[in-house]
């Protein structure tokens, strides 16, 4: 079995309540860093471990930290992102669920690093049990004195609050999850400035994801030439991946990034379901673009899977089996996209709906021979042309469905019907 | 008009942030926990206790999609059918439920218990498919889950 990093000590069990936590070393690598190091050495550790955020761009974690700029008077935030939101992705809910102190003490560790003596910690209004167990994890960790004023007898003092957002998947995006933190809709915001110099409030400001704070307690803990080796270069760690659909073990399995996305499916999600044939992959969130049966020798790091042309994303890796129909699982996606589109930008609202609606005719029968050409040329203009990459990820599994299985698309259109297995051959 | 223990946690909640509006979304979920739903009254008094027009009270209730102006059944039953539900039923699944109470996409049974409605992914992909009853995910669910999870639901009535 691989090294385990954020579910070592909860792969068939739960640390709910802080004694459970403490009892396996828990808050040991905040002691570490609150009265043996300065900020600025937490943030080469972090650096040094090659450590990239887990919510999906992948930016490295340290450099990120780095930005805050030090000679301000400013209050500086750390905001965590667990608006986990993305199609086909599930698995901070596990770390919530499962180890909620792991990622309290991250948080601390985060906001120590960067100067913040406040943290927000968003998180997605459907997970209402798990927004109880993290008011439940902060309460507990005020209690021990990991959280509030002299924590540790430091110095350092951080409060951490939960806030609730109310069903919007645009407030994943870093800047629009700041407008929604202020009381607004969550409309994206122009960059530059980044928010490490203007974010909440128009202070320096971190947005972090759920999985990327649990991994730091482990890197302060063991080391960065430790965590680095578990991965490829440039790709230090793990990553859970979430694998859902035509498997017979959907679940969130923790694996060394670069791990061949083929042994993801065949050795840990038990390979496919009924023995049917594997067709498809998304291998990181609905965003991503699609792999077909052929390319799943890839290995799953950041760098590998955009040589591919496509992106590690989220980490949600979705299965399809011969019997998925193509059309309907992209009119599926672009649907998704086409609600939650936040319509600030014409690009994607427009883009979004003529997707959506283009490919709902198409799925329906009532496809024009033009209709293929119509779709590749809606999502060339939603690339690169808008605030925030919504548009992007509405228009980039069109291209690659379309490009990888144009046979099938063609079929709906030609003959007016659906015959996946007449396409296949 | 509104109890004191919701204003309670109003004054919680703002407390938390240097700029009240930042308490509204959470105050607005808290509202419609109490109220079922955002009634005109209710935004009247939010926009007032924030200090923030009523039209942008309603601009950032028209934007999320869990933030409701009307009633709906005492369960409220969301059916992901997004790629992973999809895959696995749950289009079906909403189906189903759709037939079996007798109501389309955005209605409540004539007795209020029920309302049903297509959410977008509920962070359940790998234990799909899955719906969420009020706050309740329900997951791993066929045909016959959804029937005894709605009997029993219709008992308690």
């Amino acid at each position: 079995m691989p090294e385990l990093v954020v579910l070592r000590d909860v792969q068939d069990s739960e640390l709910r309540h802080i004694e459970d936590y403490l009892k396996v070393g828990g808050y040991q690598a905040l002691k570490k860093v609150l009265l043996e190091l300065k900020p600025e050495q937490v943030v080469d550790e972090v650096k040094k471990s090659g450590l990239r955020g887990r919510g999906g761009a992948g930016f490295p974690t340290g450099m990120k930290w780095s930005f805050i700029p030090k000679n301000v008077d400013k209050p500086k935030y750390l905001v965590v992102n667990a608006d986990e939101s993305e199609p086909g992705t599930c698995k901070d809910r596990v770390i919530i669920e499962r180890n909620p102190h792991l990622l309290m003490e991250g948080i601390v560790i985060g906001s120590y690093a960067i100067g913040a003596h406040c943290c927000y910690l968003y998180i997605r209004g459907e997970y209402y049990e798990q927004a109880q167990i993290l008011s439940l994890a902060i309460e507990e960790a005020y209690q021990h004195g990991f959280l509030g004023k002299n924590i540790l007898r430091s110095g350092y003092d951080l409060d951490v609050h939960l806030h609730r957002g109310a069903g919007a998947y645009i407030c994943g995006e870093e800047t629009g999850l700041l407008e929604s933190l202020e009381g607004k809709k969550g409309w994206p915001r122009l960059k530059p400035p980044f928010p490490a110099v203007v974010g909440l409030y128009g202070c320096p400001t971190v947005i972090n994801n759920v999985e990327t704070l649990a991994t730091v307690p482990r890197i302060m803990e063991r080391g960065a030439d430790w965590f680095a080796s578990l991965g490829t270069p440039k790709n230090g760690g793990t990553r859970l991946f979430a694998v859902s659909g035509h498997v017979n073990k959907p679940g969130t399995y923790e694996l060394p990034l670069g791990i061949p996305l083929r042994e993801i499916i065949f050795n840990y999600a038990g390979g496919m379901k009924d023995d049917k044939v594997l067709k498809a992959v998304i291998p990181g969130g609905s965003s991503c673009p699609i792999l077909t049966a052929d390319e799943i020798d890839v290995k799953m790091d950041f760098d590998s899977v955009a040589a591919i042309g496509s992106m590690l994303g989220s980490g949600g890796v979705v299965v399809m089996n011969e019997e998925a129909c193509m059309v309907k699982v992209l009119l599926r996606i672009a649907k998704f996209y086409a609600h939650e589109s936040c319509g600030q930008c014409t690009p994607c609202r427009e883009g979004t709906t003529w997707l959506k609606n283009i490919l709902q005719r198409v799925n329906d029968g009532q496809g024009r021979p033009k209709d293929l050409d119509h779709l590749m040329g809606i999502a060339f203009n939603m690339i690169g042309t808008t605030i925030c990459p919504l548009s992007d990820a509405a228009a980039l599994p069109v291209r690659s469905f379309i490009q990888k299985f144009r046979k099938e698309f063609e079929y709906h259109v030609h003959q007016k019907a659906c015959d996946v297995a007449q396409v296949m051959v | 008009m509104l109890s004191e223990s919701l204003l309670e946690k109003y004054r919680d909640l703002t407390s938390r942030y240097p700029t009240k509006r930042s308490a509204l979304i959470p105050i607005l979920l808290t509202t419609q926990e109490e109220m079922g739903y955002l009634t005109p009254e209710s935004v009247r008094f939010i926009s007032d206790y924030l200090k923030i027009p009523e039209i942008q009270v309603y601009e950032v209730i028209t934007f999320y999609s869990m933030l409701r102006t009307t009633p709906v059944g005492k369960y409220h039953i969301q059916v992901c059918t997004n790629i992973s539900c999809l895959l696995l039923g749950g289009e079906e699944i909403f189906e189903h439920i759709s037939k079996r109470l007798g109501i389309k996409e955005g209605e409540t049974t004539p007795d209020n218990l029920f309302s049903l409605v297509e959410v977008e992914c509920l962070g359940a992909c790998c234990n799909a498919p899955a719906m969420q009853i009020n706050y309740k995910y329900h997951e791993d669910l066929s045909v016959q889950k959804v029937d005894k999870i709605l009997d029993q639901l219709k008992q308690q009535g």
